[in-house]
């Protein structure tokens, strides 16, 4: 692994951090005092500043600081989360997420926003606490201060995480620390005077701490740096192996530390483990490790060597007991006997000096003993479930996997549906009445199978739409700012799951729209407060699941469409006549337009005229339809409606013209078989149809894909009845409906082009190209222009 | 281009030969990725006139072109006797129609001789020269200049 992936997965967690930090601040706003949101806020960037000194990324852990410094106070209780607070933290979290964009792809962020958010942030951390702030000050200029005593001498390890610690030791920028660190600079002083002390530490690691990927043997270690040490092992939670959760944590370590160093010093060690163990740090008088240990926990203790861990450490050394490089690996009992043979075999300093047999039977009865000890093991749940938060409970395990490789799975899986599908095509046809039952049943278990398969394998991509929805909150925030609206967002249905590639097309659309909402939808708070509503203009972002498609609303509580202006608009545009005559539904779609802005004045945020009908093509390339509904006064609601995935679609098998069509079933809302006395000429070339006394326009599918010049007779003919994106409904002609079946959907513009009419290509069952057809293309195509004049097109039998 | 062809010595150039009609043309063996039969095509709507639509290379959506309408001369109607081949231009796969596949040649730069005066400018845009093989007359295609505006003419 090299440096440049370590720094990508860095940059990953980042993401997940900043996450984590937004969604916490955002529940802080709301009113949640949880002292373990204030934590996960405060860990999130305390975890970045960590990450980024490693990596030498200085702009980032200097905001970060003074950030985590705030934070501290808010920790602290000694800085109120009021309204005001929380805007800044939220603008700052802001400058933080840029911050780690402008680090990875490079680029700068305007400076003085970061300075001016951080001075900011000092000011609250000066205002509220003032001794803190003096700490801080310090910290911050005198930030990798060369008279700081190196915690870490010259002693290296080589293959280690990156903690802070170390970070220093591999070479990599010396990291500025936390005030602990600072504190040594005064500490120092006081620490000649003062000598050696012994400290008495209490380590008890919780799983968590392994599942962050700390260790505790490396944390040991580096105890041992600062001092002499004696470290005894303390094994008597280990339960039989029966009960053992080979992911749990069972060990926990006093450790006798003769040092010249402070107790913030010895503190540090622990820096990134603080929250996942228990650490008790105190003088101690005796000097007796062993006796101690025994009086206090009323148990054999076993003395712990950590030369033989760096033994068994050693892949080559070991026959591979304990897992290797010592980073997963939760302390199992059998890593504490390999260790203990170990000790015996080696046994530098055997304080107990008891024979093998002796002591591994010593060790087993402890086993014995902690198994009774089934209170204990409450406890530690207790604790666990205490300490709450997001990443304690019982963590559903996740695994990184590169996109490509999940997109790889995905075609072959497609692959093997079109493959089952041909299959199952050749036994039919080839079926002379012998292949008996056998086969079919075979065949349809086989369907079956890949089905299942298929719908797993999707599930592998679909995600919830939260992250994006935290976008928006950033983007509502900041265009709120910029146009001097009080606006608050409401999210609902964050956990609707869709497909990945549908999330990462979402966002531009999302945004253009959210921006339309606060600038044009909202009025202006005193227009509000005039109008006898909340200065605070509410929008509202929702996602459901509706008949296997995502629709996401959004929806302002302003003023509505202004439906006269935006008649005049387009008709000073020149985009309608000044003598139609348009139903409220066509004005209102008239937004759409290309070219077609209501702002009055140009503003950076939206209203550069390219907006709604960048929107409404972006989601149809999507293969989705976006509607609006306005009600002036109230508000407006976008309502887009998505299909789940890209990679799969449900459609009617039809042919036209000697050609195999698909239609996506999304869009048919009946099918029906026309009646000569249903079927009216309208104008010279357009014929009507009436369904139940509703008269709806007939397209010849045929005819509009140039498949043919001559028109059909629409009784020979099925209609199918699609309802296009203005809401209004049209009946496509087909000449026959073949079935319906899951398709998958492969590009046409891979390695021909876009064609009009066309939305994508697919395999059938024979193994031959099937076309879909793209319904809104079709429908405007006979709206727009009467069917083109070309050479039609030659059968290509 | 497909000057990235796998120089023996300097300058030698592996090449494809096949049949439209009475001519023999080839092109540039590092283009071509497979040589298969004909099957049945899914025809296109608004496609250009040297478009037959497009057919199932496992999996992929393979657009398949009438070489001889594409090069001036009268369309093909395909039959199992003809031949694809499956090439790559720039970032596309696409199939060519041919009648059959008739030789590899290896050629240097100095077996090539230029159309220079003696084409016309259609011919030109899209010959890199002629080969002299065997008493036989082979003209070299250039196949990214072929193809290269198709997109713009199919539109």
């Amino acid at each position: 692994m090299d440096m440049n992936e370590i720094k990508e997965i860095f940059f990953q967690e980042c993401e997940e951090q900043l996450a984590e930090l937004e969604t916490g601040l955002l529940a802080m706003n709301d009113g949640d005092c949880d002292p373990e949101t204030v934590n996960a806020v405060f860990r999130a960037v305390h975890s970045i500043k960590g990450g980024a000194g490693a990596f030498a990324l200085d702009e980032l852990v200097a905001f970060a600081h003074v950030f985590e410094t705030t934070l501290d106070c808010m920790r602290s209780n000694t800085l109120e989360p009021t309204p005001d607070v929380m805007k800044v933290m939220l603008r700052a979290a802001d400058v933080l997420a840029d911050l780690t964009i402008v680090s990875r792809e490079g680029g700068s962020i305007d400076p003085s926003r970061c300075e001016s958010l951080a001075s900011e942030l000092e000011a609250l951390a000066k205002g509220e606490a003032e001794e803190k702030d003096a700490q801080c000050r310090s910290q911050i200029e005198s930030s990798p201060s060369p008279e700081t005593p190196d915690p870490a001498p010259a002693e290296t390890m080589p293959d280690l995480a990156v903690t802070a610690v170390n970070a220093e030791e591999t070479g990599f920028a010396p990291v500025p620390f936390s005030f602990d660190d600072f504190e040594d600079d005064a500490g120092a002083q006081t620490q000649t005077e003062t000598a050696n002390t012994v400290f008495r530490l209490v380590f008890r690691p919780h799983a968590d701490l392994y599942t962050k990927g700390n260790e505790a043997t490396l944390l040991l270690r580096d105890l041992v740096k600062h001092g002499e040490t004696k470290i005894a092992c303390d094994l008597s939670e280990v339960p039989l192996l029966d009960d053992l959760d080979p992911e749990g944590a069972y060990l926990s370590w006093t450790v006798l530390l003769t040092t010249a160093k402070s107790e913030d010093d010895i503190r540090a060690v622990f820096e990134f483990a603080e929250w996942d163990c228990d650490l008790t740090v105190g003088l101690d008088s005796e000097a007796d490790p062993d006796s101690q240990a025994d009086d206090d926990v009323g148990m054999q203790p076993v003395p712990f060597d950590l030369s033989v861990l760096d033994e068994v450490d050693d892949p080559s050394a070991e026959g591979g007991i304990v897992p290797e490089g010592g980073f997963e690996g939760p302390d199992d009992p059998l890593a504490a006997e390999a260790g203990q043979d170990g000790v015996n075999a080696t046994a530098p300093e055997p304080a107990n000096d008891i024979g093998t047999d002796a002591r591994t039977a010593a060790i087993a009865a402890e086993v014995m003993k902690r198994n009774a000890g089934t209170d204990e093991a409450g406890t530690r749940d207790e604790r666990t479930a205490r300490s709450g938060g997001a990443a304690q409970t019982p963590v559903s395990q996740t695994i990184r996997v590169d996109l490509d490789r999940v997109d790889r799975l995905i075609n072959l899986v497609g692959e093997l549906v079109i493959n089952q599908a041909m299959l199952s095509q050749t036994v039919v046809e080839t079926d002379d009445g012998n292949a008996g039952s056998t086969i079919h049943l075979g065949l349809d278990e086989l369907q079956q199978l890949t089905r299942e398969i298929q719908d797993s394998v999707m599930a592998i991509r679909a995600q919830p739409v939260k992250p994006i929805f935290q976008r928006m909150s950033r983007t509502v925030r900041e265009i709120a700012d910029l146009t001097d609206k009080s606006v608050r967002l409401v999210t609902e249905g964050e956990n609707t799951e869709v497909d990945k590639t549908v999330i990462d097309k979402l966002a531009e659309p999302l945004t253009h729209m959210i921006r339309n909402a606060v600038d044009h939808g909202l009025e202006s708070p005193q227009e509000r407060i005039a109008a006898g509503k909340n200065a605070e203009g509410v929008v509202r972002l929702a996602a459901k699941h509706r008949s296997g498609r995502i629709v996401i609303e959004i929806a302002d509580d302003g003023a509505g469409i202004d439906r006269e202006r935006v008649m005049q608009k387009a008709i000073n545009q020149e985009l309608i006549s000044p003598d139609s005559n348009l139903s409220d539904e066509e004005i209102d779609n008239l937004i759409f337009h290309p070219g077609f802005s209501t702002a009055e004045k140009l503003s950076d945020i939206s209203g550069r005229g390219v907006g709604m009908d960048v929107v409404k093509r972006s989601i149809q390339a999507l293969g989705g339809r976006v509607s609006i509904h306005s009600q002036p006064g109230k508000g407006s609601t976008f309502t887009m409606s998505l299909p789940l995935t890209l990679a799969v679609l449900d459609g009617m098998v039809v042919s036209v013209a000697n050609q195999t069509l698909v239609v996506p079933l999304t869009a048919i809302v009946e099918t029906l078989q026309p009646e000569a006395s249903h079927v009216h000429p309208f104008g010279s070339s357009q014929r009507l149809i009436s369904i139940r006394n509703t008269f709806c326009p007939l397209i010849d599918v045929g005819q509009v894909l140039n498949f043919r010049s001559a028109e059909t007779d629409p009784v020979e003919s099925v209609a199918l009845l699609v309802e296009s994106e203005g809401g209004g409904q049209r009946a496509l002609l087909v000449d026959g409906i073949q079935g319906q079946r899951q398709v998958v959907i492969k590009s046409l513009e891979a390695n021909y082009m876009n064609v009009p009419g066309i939305a994508a290509a697919t395999i059938l069952g024979d193994g031959r190209v099937a076309l879909i057809l793209d319904v809104d293309a079709v429908v405007a195509a006979s709206r727009d222009k009467p069917p083109r004049n070309d050479v039609p097109l030659a059968a290509a039998e | 281009m497909t000057d990235e062809a796998t120089p023996k010595s300097h300058n030698e150039h592996e090449l494809i030969a096949f049949r439209i009609g009475e001519q023999e043309f080839c092109v540039n063996i590092m283009s071509v990725r497979e040589i298969r039969g004909w099957t049945p095509a899914t025809g296109i709507p608004h496609a250009p006139y040297f478009v037959l639509g497009v057919i199932n290379l496992r999996g992929v959506v393979l657009p398949i072109i009438d070489l001889s309408a594409r090069l001036g001369m009268r369309p093909v109607k395909p039959t199992d006797r003809h031949v694809i081949i499956v090439s790559q231009v720039a970032t596309r796969s696409m199939g060519l129609l041919v009648d059959g596949v008739s030789d590899i040649l290896t050629v240097s730069d100095t077996d090539i001789q230029t159309t220079q005066g003696m084409s016309r400018e259609f011919d030109r845009s899209f010959t890199r020269g002629i080969l002299a093989v065997e008493g036989r007359m082979i003209c070299f295609i250039d196949l990214d200049a072929l193809f290269s505006g198709s997109e713009s003419e199919a539109a």
